[in-house]
């Protein structure tokens, strides 16, 4: 083998070992998004065109666009929450189904269980009062009237 | 005799201490101050002719700032639209073309503002009608709540005063129709 020759197969080589450890199969391919995927982030989100409706079932081709825009973002690669986050940025706030955990928004999950603690507490004093006083032990002790005395031992009498 | 004893006497009613009064007291007034406040911005009514118009912020499809506190001295149409608004698209051609009338008069400007509107869509919309007036989205819906836009299109003419002069609801059905209304409001 010649010197060239010896070269040129060294080429070829670093070639060959070039094409095959090229990172070309490395990029991972985005499966389309099927609707069951864009109906998951679309219910989710409400269209201030028509109120009330979530996404997923909303029929207005303003809904269907944004339906449309879910499916990009997802092929592209966005993640549920930057698409929501997306979409709140847009469109504000109130296309979320959820209000976001913040500033004010807080107290929409805070006040209902601080509430519902406060009336458990409320109504357990209630009740906690309207318990019948129980006696002390010494006074349950208390000697019956001779009337009453009386009657009793009749009443066994009749029994017997 | 031994008489029965009565039994009146109950377990001592056990008060609250005050701290934890005057807390509910405060957290209720909070809430209901929160409501009140939330009411008020509710019932406010929409922008009626003669009001001013509070500020007016946007950013074109083409990343271009706007604010109508830069636009004083000037008429401005505002105009509210949708790709997906049909009756948007008997004025679109209309609307431009009064834009190219007063394009040379620096007395007027035109705004547009994709209401509720995917950006691929709304940028399909304005090459497909050749609208070549500075539009954008109008981002969390701020602009048309404080219009209170019931729908589009809709279009504001804000005067050189920085009041609103007109309303109109629905589209122009002329160019005409749309300079005529803003030919009353140049100064």
């Amino acid at each position: 083998m010649t010197k060239y020759s010896a070269a040129r197969f060294a080429l070829l080589f670093v070639v060959l070992a070039g094409i095959l450890l090229s990172p070309v199969g490395v990029f991972a391919q985005v499966p389309t998004p099927s609707d069951d995927d864009v109906n998951r982030v679309a219910k989710q989100l409400y269209c201030p065109v028509c109120e009330n409706i979530p996404l997923d079932v909303c029929p207005t081709q303003a809904c269907q666009e944004w339906r449309d825009l879910i499916r990009l973002k997802l092929s592209e690669g966005w993640s549920d929450e930057q698409i929501r986050q997306y979409f709140a940025q847009q469109y504000g706030d109130r296309v979320l189904s959820e209000p976001p955990r913040s500033g004010l928004n807080w107290l929409v999950y805070v006040l209902p269980p601080v509430i519902i603690l406060a009336g458990a507490v409320l109504v357990a004093r209630v009740l906690q009062s309207m318990r019948k006083p129980v006696l002390p032990a010494a006074k349950v002790d208390v000697p019956l009237a001779e009337d009453d005395l009386k009657r009793v031992e009749e009443e066994l009498r009749k029994v017997d | 005799m031994e008489t029965p004893q009565t039994h009146s006497e109950t377990a001592p009613a056990r008060k609250l201490p005050m701290w934890a009064v005057v807390l509910a007291f405060a957290l209720l007034l909070g809430f209901l101050a929160l409501i009140a406040v939330g009411l008020r911005r509710t019932m406010s009514g929409p922008i009626v002719v003669g009001d001013p118009v509070p500020e007016i912020n946007m950013t074109t499809f083409d990343g271009q700032a706007i604010s109508s506190a830069d636009l004083a001295g000037k008429v401005i149409v505002l105009n509210f639209w949708a790709s997906w608004c049909k009756p948007c698209e008997q004025e679109a051609r209309e609307l431009e073309e009064a834009f190219q009338f007063y394009k040379e008069n620096d007395k007027v400007v035109f705004l547009g503002l994709a209401y509720v509107d995917t950006e691929p869509k709304s940028r399909g919309y304005l090459e497909q009608f050749g609208i070549t007036y500075p539009n954008g989205p109008d981002l969390r819906t701020k602009v048309s709540q404080m219009f209170r836009i019931r729908g589009v299109p809709e279009t504001y003419i804000i005067g050189s005063d920085g009041t609103l002069k007109f309303v109109k609801i629905g589209p122009f059905t002329s160019t005409q129709e749309i300079i005529s209304a803003v030919d009353s409001f140049i100064e």
